[in-house]
């Protein structure tokens, strides 16, 4: 403690004088000045709590080439400085990131609602070790996302854990679906949006494409295509974080769930109702024989009437004209 | 008023037309009229073609649930759940019309038992003499011979009049499994919502083009009609018009003496009008619902 204290004010020395020789404005302190006193791993402010900064990590965090001052801005008038400096500004340099998060769920919270807990920057990515998310050891790299976001949304994070999708990342499957796939990064909203409802059905397609396109041909697929979603999309019959396979007993769509599952919107619906196919495929014979018939009958009386009529409308056309128009 | 001239040439009946164009009003009254269409049909023209198009206009949002212009149209009526009540309401109207008409061919047939309903010259159903009609007409198209002498419904007035009854049993039967999927399956399977909802699309695709292109094009469009005949409208025909369109028809009101009995009245201006306003809507509108399918499919 003695130590530091010395060379605090050696430090501080040194920084005065310096400024004093340049007669201008002040020369900053580079990053060495200020780990003269945050270098040190016991160091504390006045109120006990950490103010140590590992120089090392910070060297390899992204923002290494950095210099103390240019986040602690404050910190660059003089030295030491005041046990309270501004809040660092991440916005100054990442405006565009920042203007997203400002509209977000986490920002209404922090910023509005008074949620003290509520993340802002630094909770998910760090403070001084932070790294770009495509570092495996980052906090934001995709493996680690639904830890980072666990960290407070513990429950939910329980519920991911048992579904589908987190086994498939413990597997290694690097492009299935963590948080932030379908909640984003920084303009988190609301879950109960229309808009963001709608994007789900989306992202689901960009692994699932066959499968939203099933979808699609439906009357839940279309109605949800117009923008509405009153109707059921991929969550309301799937699940959110837990989802399961149809083969797995406790999935939403195995067979013994299904009446349950459908009852939620179709009240009263029974064993023969859930027979039906919310992703049918005309073309494909073994899945429904008589809607592949059904496609079939019409693929050939759509266009063979159409054909026979369309013929027969421009050669009476053709002869009336020929005719003088009557007829 | 007295059926006047109908022994006369074909020239004098061509003079006598001419005098149908001319704007006066007087011309047009003392013109002879045969009825064609009672009340009642009119009255049910009017109402499937108003709930016609009105599903159609509630149901394209769905059908081309990814065109540009399918959630602006959907907005019109209030977003899906107004879209969605409109199509309802419309659906069970034309269903209960076309109900009603089926009831009204049955009591006039076996409580009032009207001849001629089923089978002959004035029936609906349609008998080998369409064939042989619609082989005439087909050569006529190509100059191989006379058009043929047509009755009182033609081939094509009858396959139209077949695809209402036809499409509205299927389409309302459909329709009423995706309004009451619950109480449908009761006694279908679930799978059969998807039979009908496939079949309602597909069958929608071919009326609301049937409807549109081949009836427009038919009944009102083609060069003898355009820009549309009004005779749904007013429910009577000029007795030229009907001995040069329908001339079989004619010779056997005049053979059997009932011609005189089916004259009326002239329509009146204000029923030309009033039918004027409802066919230029109803071509509108429709064609401008074909408009949006083509901007659909081109995209």
């Amino acid at each position: 403690m003695w130590t530091r204290s010395v060379l605090c004010v050696a430090a501080a020395c040194l920084f005065s004088t310096a400024a004093a020789a340049g007669q201008t404005a002040p020369k900053p302190p580079a990053n060495e000045d200020c780990l003269v006193c945050h270098g040190e791993a016991d160091a504390k402010r006045a109120d006990g709590r950490t103010m140590a900064v590992d120089a090392k990590h910070f060297e390899a965090s992204i923002h290494g080439p950095l210099g103390c001052v240019d986040c602690h801005a404050e910190a660059a008038k003089e030295v030491p400085h005041p046990d309270k400096l501004a809040k660092v500004a991440c916005a100054s340099c990442h405006d565009d990131v920042a203007g997203k998060y400002h509209d977000s769920m986490h920002a209404w919270a922090k910023e509005k609602a008074g949620l003290v807990g509520a993340p802002a920057c630094a909770d998910c990515h760090g403070t001084h070790d932070i790294t770009p998310h495509t570092v495996k050891t980052s906090r934001v790299y995709r493996d680690r996302i639904p830890e980072t976001c666990g960290s407070c949304h513990a429950g939910v994070r329980e519920k991911y854990d048992t579904g589908i999708h987190a086994a498939a990342l413990k597997k290694g499957a690097s492009n299935a679906p963590v948080c932030v796939d379908c909640h984003t990064t920084h303009a988190i909203t609301r879950t109960d949006t229309d808009a963001w409802r709608l994007s789900v059905t989306a992202e689901c397609g960009t692994c699932h494409a066959k499968v939203v396109d099933s979808f699609r041909r439906t009357f839940h697929g279309k109605v949800t295509e117009l923008g509405f979603t009153r109707v059921a999309a991929c969550a309301d019959c799937h699940g959110a974080h837990d989802i399961l396979p149809a083969a797995n007993p406790a999935s939403m769509v195995s067979k013994a769930r299904r009446v349950e599952t459908c009852g939620r919107c179709h009240t009263g619906a029974n064993e023969r109702f859930v027979q039906y196919d919310p992703h049918p495929d005309p073309s494909n014979y073994s899945r429904s024989a008589v809607l592949w018939w059904a496609n079939r009958f019409y693929w050939l009386l759509i266009p063979g009437c159409f054909g026979f009529f369309g013929l027969h409308s421009a050669l009476w056309y053709w002869r009336s004209r020929k005719n003088g128009g009557r007829s | 008023m007295t059926p006047v001239g109908f022994d006369a040439p074909p020239h004098e009946a061509q003079s006598r037309e001419g005098t149908l164009m001319e704007p006066s009003g007087a011309a047009i009254e003392q013109h002879v009229h045969v009825a064609r269409f009672d009340r009642a049909s009119r009255w049910l023209h009017v109402v499937i073609m108003l709930t016609f198009l009105g599903l159609s206009a509630t149901g394209m949002p769905l059908l081309f649930s990814e065109a540009a212009w399918a959630r602006m149209l959907a907005r019109v009526f209030g977003g899906f759940h107004g879209a969605g009540l409109v199509h309802r309401v419309f659906g069970a109207t034309l269903l209960a019309a076309v109900v009603w008409h089926i009831g009204n061919v049955l009591y006039r047939a076996f409580v009032l038992c009207e001849k001629g309903l089923f089978w002959g010259p004035t029936s609906m159903v349609p008998q080998p003499r369409d064939i042989a009609d619609l082989y005439r007409q087909m050569k006529w198209f190509f100059g191989l011979g006379p058009q043929p002498k047509f009755e009182h419904f033609t081939y094509w007035e009858k396959f139209d009049y077949m695809a209402v009854l036809w499409g509205t049993a299927l389409m309302g039967a459909a329709g009423l499994v995706l309004w009451f999927p619950v109480a449908a399956s009761r006694i279908l399977p679930g799978w059969m919502f998807n039979v009908a909802l496939f079949v309602h699309g597909a069958e929608a695709s071919l009326a609301i083009g049937f409807i549109f292109v081949v009836h427009f094009f038919n009944g009102h469009l083609r060069p003898g009609k355009f820009p549309m005949d009004l005779v749904i409208f007013t429910g009577s025909v000029a007795v030229e018009q009907l001995r040069e369109e329908r001339p079989e028809e004619y010779e056997r009101l005049r053979r059997t003496g009932a011609l005189d009995a089916r004259c009326v009245p002239a329509p009146s201006h204000s029923l030309l009008r009033r039918g004027r306003i409802v066919g230029t809507l109803g071509l509108t509108l429709g064609l401008g619902l074909v408009a949006l399918i083509l901007y659909a499919v081109a995209q």
